[in-house]
């Protein structure tokens, strides 16, 4: 079934997406299906093994689902301090 | 007690009523104010009070750094900021700590970052301080951008997903 989603990117990955956010429709049903999703439609965008990712402003598991209308925020590695 | 400095007392007013202390994780985009930082630590059952500030450095990875820039998405910052405060008063027996993170362009010796602890004693400060600017550093979603002397720039741990750097970082295969 397709959903509809908010995506937003931070940082590097805003870089590479060459977008900062994006509504798009997807079957995908884990969060690291649409991450790869994305790495399919945006030429710069790669995996990164620290990158995390949140909905609905909670840090989530990239195993983990998503609904329609959520708001997906995919951070790559951070690097604070 | 003093009235307390501006930016520190404006962003605690922001914080829900949850907590009567001064605890918390602050997220600010001009200079830290760490007269406030220490006020809000002043505590008479408290014999120790220990600071972290992270400075801007003139390197890294053998390339000479110019300025930086901290993208902070902040509603996540702040939240995650206060879990890592709790889990340290759960390990330690603290009675308070703060942590500042600034965002946006930095120059050379700037603070970036400041955690405060105070505690009866000093040994638990110490550790409590070390665990919170530890996680902080691996949880918070802050992205650095160093800029170098030559004019390129790059986003920290960032190797294959950064498209905006011309020269790869030293070891970087």
């Amino acid at each position: 079934m397709s959903k509809s989603v908010r995506i937003r990117y931070f940082a590097a990955f805003r870089d590479a997406a060459g977008v900062a956010e994006e509504r798009v429709e997807t079957t995908a049903e884990t969060l690291e299906q649409l991450f790869e999703e994305r790495v399919a439609a945006h030429a710069g965008l790669r995996a990164e093994v620290q990158a995390k990712v949140a909905v609905n402003d909670a840090l989530v598991a990239w195993s983990d689902g998503f609904s329609d209308d959520d708001e997906v925020l995919f951070f790559p590695p951070v690097a604070g301090g | 007690m003093s009235e307390r400095p501006s930016v520190l007392a404006r962003a605690t007013a922001r914080e829900s009523a949850e907590s009567s202390q001064d605890d918390g994780f602050f997220i600010v985009h001009g200079p830290i104010d760490l007269d406030a930082v220490r006020a809000a630590l002043e505590d008479q059952r408290c014999g120790a009070a220990v600071f972290f500030e992270g400075r801007v450095r003139d390197h890294n990875e053998g390339r000479q750094v110019d300025r930086l820039e901290y993208e902070v998405y902040e509603p996540l910052s702040v939240s995650e900021g206060r879990r890592i405060i709790d889990e340290a008063r759960e390990r330690w027996s603290i009675l308070g700590a703060v942590g500042v993170h600034r965002g946006g362009l930095l120059e050379l010796g700037d603070i970036a970052v400041v955690v405060g602890v105070v505690s009866p004693h000093r040994d638990e400060a110490f550790q409590a301080a070390r665990y919170i600017i530890d996680e902080a550093k691996q949880r918070l979603p802050i992205w650095k951008r160093e800029h170098y002397t030559d004019g390129d720039r790059h986003w920290v741990n960032c190797r294959r997903c950064s498209g905006d750097h011309a020269h790869p970082p030293p070891g970087d295969p």
